[in-house]
């Protein structure tokens, strides 16, 4: 095992994170905080309560689901799409590593940056709303496990992607849509049935469904399911990273 | 002298079906300076790839100081550097950094006086907090030197590395080859500057579509260039030479229409003259004289053209 291979890749991308860090932090906990004014406090003192919970409230766990999906994406996808850009990938082609230590590397590194700016816009929440966590262990859990799986999704996608436009296509096509229609505003109850069955295909239902229990005990689909959703989830991605690195996919003639 | 890299039976193609190397066989010796030389295509950066990893060969094995480099990946890599081709590092790094990047990249625990050292060594000690963006060119291929060496790398491979370099860079990189060699460091460097390779290399290779065409001692064949030959036609044929020029170990033509004569321009006396006088003292009429020089470049060009 290269430990200082991944150790290296690590606190290089923390580096870039760091650098760049106006963009990285202040943009999406800005964009948050002005969820929060304008569908927590004043469209949400509008809205009856959701299961039991405040509007205002009931949308927290989405929205920081939101944010940590579409910036461990992001962050993942660039961190490795720059040096193929650049061409610096031929060191990490030529070095005495395994696709597990590079994964690991960007893939943790991506990963706490998202969840860096998960639990700051989780804190930036408490000013605005009055909420408090039922399974805080299970919430940092469910968290972290985001975090990690779409930071390997993001990896992914920074391997597949050929320029800067295919880089934001993904995110930008298929994240948000899932995200936003995967109930981070509302709960699926509150659809039609038709469209309820269909929602279910909707990985990410799972993941919201599951982080909102651990903040108010109550759920769409059960705790269970969403956990075997994200760990399923996972382990396609982690196959599919191994299965570029053994073929080459885009990366080695 | 033992192979430290060692090259069997290697062979690429690409799915469009392209064989940009075909069954190429080589042994690098620890210590030594190889100049792979070829024209653009030859499939030099092809085959530093493949030995470095970055290109997955078709068939054929490579082993570096005894390690497969498919096997026993780790222990085959740790041993090498790579100088690409392409000037390619992270604009917004500080030289420091990337070279650290480089080190820790192959294992290497984190060691800021040998970074520094290597940086003193490419004369980058004043450059080592600067952005990469705001170095000149020659600088950022001194930094892409720095980072193969950050790892102590035992074989270092060079793909080009005075390519779009000016003069006087180009003799401070032969300065700093020189170094490394002295320093025990085995070098392999592609160019297709037949004067680089006659100024530092130990050995040159020619390579020409996918295949190793030569593979020489250096010193060997700059003898073989420092040879001219003086070629006589006469004015009547020769049944056979005249013993008073058995000598001169002169070459016959098979029509006996001319003589060859093979001389070392670099020794102290040619024997043209008493060649020629003694020629007409064994009543040989000449008709015409000519002479010639091979050099490098005839060897390298009649070579590559053969091949076509």
């Amino acid at each position: 095992m290269n430990l200082n291979a991944i150790k290296t890749i690590y606190v290089h991308e923390m580096r870039r994170f760091l650098r760049t860090i106006m963009q990285s932090l202040v943009s999406p906990v800005l964009s948050t905080s002005l969820y929060f004014v304008v569908f927590g406090a004043a469209i949400g003192s509008r809205i009856d309560q959701v299961e039991g919970v405040s509007y205002g409230a009931f949308i927290v766990p989405g929205l920081i689901m939101l944010s940590v999906m579409t910036q461990a994406t992001s962050n993942a996808s660039f961190g490795i799409y720059f040096p193929k850009f650049t061409g610096t990938i031929y060191e990490l082609l030529s070095a005495p590593v395994s696709f597990l230590e590079i994964v690991a590397g960007y893939v943790g590194a991506a990963a706490t940056k998202a969840l860096f700016i998960g639990i700051i816009i989780l804190l930036t929440a408490f000013f605005f709303i009055d909420i408090e966590i039922a399974h805080p262990v299970a919430m940092v859990a469910l968290l972290i496990l985001t975090c990690i799986s779409f930071s390997l999704l993001g990896f992914i996608i920074g391997i597949w992607a050929g320029n800067f436009e295919q880089l934001q296509l993904i995110p930008l096509l298929v994240i948000t849509p899932l995200v936003f229609l995967g109930g981070s505003f509302y709960s699926i109850t509150m659809l039609p049935p038709v469209w309820q069955a269909i929602t279910l295909f909707n990985p990410v239902v799972y993941l919201i469904s599951g982080f909102r229990w651990s903040f108010f005990g109550v759920a769409d689909v059960s705790i269970g399911v969403s956990l075997l959703a994200i760990t399923v989830f996972t382990a396609a991605c982690l196959a599919f990273i191994w299965w570029i690195f053994r073929t080459g996919w885009r990366i080695r003639q | 002298m033992t192979a430290i890299v060692s090259v069997k039976n290697l062979r690429k193609a690409y799915d469009g079906g392209f064989e940009a190397l075909k069954s190429v066989n080589l042994e690098i010796e620890e210590g030594e300076i190889l100049a792979l030389l070829g024209p653009n295509g030859a499939g030099k950066t092809t085959l530093i790839s493949t030995i470095c990893g970055i290109t997955t060969p078709t068939s054929g094995t490579v082993t570096v100081g005894g390690h497969d480099t498919q096997t026993d990946y780790r222990a085959a890599r740790a041993m090498i550097g790579l100088v690409p081709q392409e000037i390619s590092l992270e604009p917004f790094e500080t030289v420091r950094a990337s070279v650290q990047f480089s080190r820790g990249l192959f294992g290497k625990p984190r060691d800021d006086g040998k970074v520094d050292a290597i940086l003193a060594q490419l004369s980058l000690d004043d450059k080592r907090d600067k952005k990469i963006i705001t170095l000149s060119g020659g600088m950022k291929r001194r930094v892409l030197i720095a980072k193969a060496l950050a790892h102590e790398p035992r074989v270092l491979f060079l793909d080009e590395p005075s390519a779009g370099v000016d003069v006087e860079l180009r003799k401070d990189m032969w300065d700093v080859v020189a170094g490394l060699k002295a320093s025990g460091v085995t070098i392999i460097l592609t160019t297709h500057y037949i004067e680089e390779a006659e100024a530092i290399a130990d050995r040159v290779g020619i390579i020409a579509k996918g295949e190793i065409l030569l593979i020489q001692d250096k010193a060997e064949l700059m003898a073989q260039m420092g040879k001219k030959q003086l070629r006589i036609d006469l004015a009547e044929a020769t049944a056979a030479i005249p013993e008073a020029l058995a000598k001169y170990d002169l070459l016959r033509a098979p029509d006996g229409q001319s003589l060859t004569y093979t001389y070392d321009t670099k020794g102290p006396r040619t024997g043209i003259t008493t060649l020629l006088n003694d020629l007409q003292n064994a009543g040989l009429q000449m008709k015409d004289l000519q002479t010639q020089q091979s050099s490098l470049e005839d060897i390298f060009v009649g070579l590559v053209k053969e091949d076509q």
